[in-house]
């Protein structure tokens, strides 16, 4: 870059400027975060309610006018003009700002929740008390800091949500999908689970907090003792939420998986994948799209999925006991029944699936069995009490510190802008894990690559949130079928050929390997596609 | 082991080195003067829009070369010396082949206008061009308007770019319509259209007269031919069209035209040496095709093609149907088989023109006037399937049948809004009318 000069100034050029309604949009939401960051200093808001408003609305209308200056006055179209000039998009100074700022939050908000002034033996003070009237007038309760994080969430998806449908406003795909998340966030995360709370004031009933959207083992506190202590005293409701937990993991997710791919959770339902979407969403080119991070990518994953597979059967097993005449189903019969599911779903990949294997898919898979049936078998030739080794609380702690706090509070959402939106959805999410097992074997949904329209420019593997070298396939004429394929669609939006198309289809050469590359002649494509 | 050396590390190079490597383990050597790796040519705009990063049009990671065995050198041949075998590159260094393919692509177009070499005059081809327009017009301070010349896919997308930093842009085109010399005029208007919404200060039917210097060799403006209108500017794009890169063969021997001769077998008149790419010029164009085709993906055919004859299966470059693809400024563009344009198309070929209301999309489908065969597509803002229209091409399908089947074609995403019934029912009404 010899003859380049780096331009040193501060402000910048277009398309790195902000233009005059954007910066009021700026001021505008840092009014409204300067009020939780007062409240969280202890200034005592009087009228808490009406500063609380204030305060939401601030950053809402702040986050949509900012939309509206970076995409109000230019023509519908993909615009990612000087993303990787910016610094706040391009690891740069406001980059790293912004990381260490959000993760510096979930820190408190896990780990020192009384700074944000949770007080559970009386009135709570700080932002959490700012937030109390509208807790009390949804669920009846005062706040808590979870309560303050599932607000400020569904307001990110919300206002981010119109910022991305702006962006993508002549794509309606991308439209309807973020509709569905603002919708599941609000609806099924945030306002059901509170207005179930307030069934709670009656004896007969005792629920958890139960976002039903979330499945296990995303949702890895569902089998948790107090969960299902809660769940099985709050008369049949509670029951059938159960039931609908379980049917969800093993009825609903496996059928609409097969029809849809692992989008219609990942990218159209989940709560951290909408949060990925929407505010995430100015990161998303941050992803590492080397093939080393995918080789650590499956590794990683797959690894959480067996210790949550692990954890929730030592936690389930132990809940349940001996006695058969507290629970017709005892340990003994659900560990049987753990082990002799878990060796037939193997027995039927291996038997249908194992040429779709690469050897280090082989390897894990045979190893994490082996291991798991070690496990088990460990367990009744020792009598030991302490399942899988160690206490299925220990396992349970020790999953929540590091999986669910760290791994995708923490690091997931606090690096956005360094890793990318998606980090915890691609390395992390055991329930993607296992979404993605059966998107990769058992599913109609496949990227179509358009014949030979490729011209190998690299927008769909950059703009990829889940690191997905896309470009690999689309420049070979292959159909792309990767495991972690959230089908968030935006390689096909940044396409500027019209090479990939996200669809379902039939299961027989959903890859096509060996695609022409259309426009040659045939018979040099049989050589060319000659093993 | 025979030594396969490539000049050359575009589309065309690099797709002849990877089917060598797959279908035998001769040594190959890939040469550039441009870059180290193999980058998207065509992704270069998106670099200086901010889209994309240098390292992100690198196809393939830098391992991949190491791991293939395909040796990579980085320097400028300045002679082929091909009695024996060698090249002598700028440097002094010297490299012997056994076959040699020169895949060396195109430069940009300079017609001999009066200050054409002044700094701040460019074309945008390479990597270095994309370096230089960095250097030329990094803003809208440093450079505050600019004008381009030649309306053609290179000069739309430089406008692009662009206007992406705020710059003011004159965009001068020959033609009475934007590339008319391609696209029938229905197309080619809205597009003029599209360029005018976003505030491109569109020129049609004017040349460039000269290009005028300050007191440091610096363009200040350019004059048009026509009006004599001196437009004042910091940067002057040259655009109109690119040709085949290759002075340094002048003396070589091998047989040059616009292009290095080939036959279809994509050799030279000289044994060992062939050419590929936008680089090659075929005695004969193919059916309807042009002797030099500076297409990417015509480049990637033939390296796959000049891989097979080297590998001991010496077969005739024979692409199938036409296909192309582009983008302007919002509108994809696709083809498929051929859609000449009003001055270019041939008695026997009649066009069915369809239109959107919205004015960003649109169809072209060129029928046989004497047995209704259809022709060939053209389809602005709707995405369609390759794969449907090669078929149908093959088949020799009616453009009633085309028409009526237009559903299957498409390849937009799903959930976007159909226009297949506007479009038959567009259709029929002007067969009635006819």
């Amino acid at each position: 870059m010899d003859r380049i000069q780096r331009n040193m100034s501060l402000t910048g050029e277009p398309p790195k400027t902000l233009n005059t309604t954007q910066k009021i949009a700026t001021l505008w939401g840092m009014i409204g975060l300067a009020i939780l960051l007062l409240a969280g200093f202890n200034l005592d808001f009087p009228n808490k309610g009406i500063w609380l408003v204030v305060s939401l609305l601030s950053i809402t209308g702040g986050i949509i006018l900012f939309a509206k200056g970076a995409y109000g006055n230019e023509l519908e179209g993909i615009k990612n003009h000087g993303v990787w000039f910016k610094s706040v998009s391009s690891r740069g100074f406001w980059g790293w700002i912004s990381g260490i700022a959000l993760t510096g939050f979930y820190v408190i908000l896990y780990f020192y929740a009384e700074f944000l002034g949770l007080n559970a033996n009386g009135e709570n003070t700080g932002v959490i008390a700012l937030f109390d009237p509208l807790s009390r007038i949804l669920s009846g309760n005062p706040a808590s800091q979870w309560f303050v994080y599932g607000t400020l969430y569904t307001i990110a998806i919300f206002a981010f949500g119109i910022k991305f449908i702006w962006k993508y406003r002549h794509n309606r795909y991308e439209r309807i999908r973020t509709m569905s998340v603002m919708f599941f966030q609000t609806a099924f995360a945030f306002l059901i689970p509170e207005f179930m709370a307030r069934l709670n004031a009656s004896e007969a009933y005792n629920l958890p907090y139960y976002d039903l959207k979330s499945v296990w083992p995303l949702n890895y506190y569902l089998f948790d003792s107090y969960s299902l202590d809660g769940l099985l005293s709050s008369g049949n409701l509670g029951l059938y939420m159960l039931i609908f937990g379980v049917a969800s993991i093993f009825i609903i997710t496996p059928i609409l998986t097969f029809k849809y791919g692992k989008r219609w959770y990942c990218s159209w339902v989940c709560g951290c994948g909408g949060l990925a979407e929407t505010a995430g969403d100015p990161f998303r080119h941050l992803s590492d799209k080397s093939t080393f991070a995918w080789k650590v990518e499956r590794w990683v994953i797959h690894s959480v999925l067996v210790f949550a597979l692990v954890m929730t059967t030592a936690l389930v097993s132990t809940y349940l006991g001996n006695d058969p005449n507290a629970y017709w189903l005892t340990k003994d019969v659900f560990l049987i029944g753990v082990g002799v599911f878990l060796t037939l779903l193997f027995a039927a990949i291996w038997f249908f699936k194992r040429d779709a294997l690469k050897k280090d898919a082989r390897y894990g898979a045979i190893s994490y069995f082996v291991i798991i049936i070690a496990l088990l078998g460990i367990h009744y030739g020792s009598g030991n009490d302490n399942i899988f080794l160690f206490e299925a609380s220990t396992l349970r702690q020790w999953y929540g510190f590091l999986i669910g706090a760290i791994f995708s509070g923490v690091i997931g959402t606090g690096f956005y802008p360094i890793f990318g939106s998606r980090v915890w959805c691609r390395f992390g999410c055991p329930m993607a894990a296992i979404l993605g097992i059966q998107q990769r074997l058992f599913s109609r949904f496949r990227i179509t690559t358009n014949g030979g329209q490729c011209i190998s420019c690299g927008n769909c593997s950059t703009y990829c949130e889940m690191g997905i070298d896309v470009r690999a396939y689309a420049q070979k004429g292959e159909n792309i079928v990767r495991a972690s394929c959230v089908g968030c669609g935006i390689c096909s939006a940044v396409c500027p050929r019209g090479v990939l198309k996200l669809e379902n289809g039939p299961m027989d050469d959903r890859i096509d390997a060996n695609q022409v590359l259309l426009g040659n002649d045939v018979d040099l494509m049989t050589l060319v596609n000659k093993k | 082991m025979e030594h396969i050396v490539i000049i050359g590390n575009g589309i065309s190079g690099v797709t002849a080195a990877r089917h060598i490597r797959k279908l035998s383990d001769k040594r190959i050597t890939i040469i550039s003067a441009e870059t180290d790796y193999f980058f998207s040519r065509t992704a270069l705009m998106y670099i200086y829009m901010g889209h994309m990063k240098y390292e992100h049009t690198k196809p393939y990671e830098d391992w991949f070369w190491k791991k293939n065995s395909i040796e990579l050198k980085r320097g400028f041949v300045k002679e082929v010396k091909h009695s024996e075998k060698k090249l002598l590159f700028s440097d002094g260094d010297i490299l012997s082949y056994d076959k040699l393919i020169l895949a060396v692509g195109s430069k940009s177009n300079k017609f001999g206008w009066p200050g054409q070499d002044l700094d701040g005059v460019q074309g945008l081809y390479s990597f270095q061009d994309l370096q230089n327009l960095e250097h030329n017009a990094p803003n809208n301070k440093i450079c505050r308007r600019a004008v381009i010349v030649g309306g053609g896919l290179i000069g739309i997308e430089l406008a692009e770019m662009l206007h992406t930093r705020g710059i003011p842009v004159t965009f001068l085109v020959r033609e009475s319509s934007f590339w008319n010399g391609v696209l029938p005029s229905g197309e080619s208007e809205m597009i003029n259209r599209h360029i005018k919404n976003h505030h491109i200060d569109l020129r049609l039917g004017v040349n460039l007269k000269e290009i005028l210097a300050d007191e440091n060799g610096k363009a200040r403006a350019v004059v048009v031919a026509e009006t004599g209108e001196e437009i004042p500017c910091q940067l002057v794009g040259l655009t109109a069209g690119v040709t085949p890169n290759i002075d340094f063969l002048k003396d070589s021997g091998i047989e040059l035209g616009r292009g290095i001769k080939v036959n279809r077998f994509l050799e030279t008149n000289v044994p060992d040496v062939y050419a590929i790419g936008d680089c090659a010029e075929q005695h004969q164009a193919i059916g309807n095709r042009r002797p030099i085709e500076a297409v990417w993906y015509t480049g990637r055919m033939m390296g796959e093609t000049v891989a097979q004859t080297l590998c001991g299966n010496r077969i005739e470059y024979n692409p199938g149907h036409w296909f192309n693809s582009a983008k302007f400024f919002d509108i994809e563009y696709q083809t498929y088989g051929w859609v000449n344009s009003d001055n270019r198309k041939p008695d026997y070929e009649e066009h069915f023109h369809w239109l959107h209301p919205d004015d960003t999309k649109c169809i072209t489908v060129a029928t046989h006037r004497d047995n209704g065969t259809f022709l060939g597509i053209n389809t602005f803002g709707i995405r369609m399937r390759h794969e449907v229209f090669d078929k149908w091409l093959t088949e020799e399908r009616s453009t009633d049948y085309v028409i009526e089947h237009l559903r299957k074609a498409n390849f937009d995403p799903e959930f976007y809004k159909t226009f297949e019934k506007d479009i038959i029912s567009a259709y029929s009404n002007q067969t009635v009318n006819a």
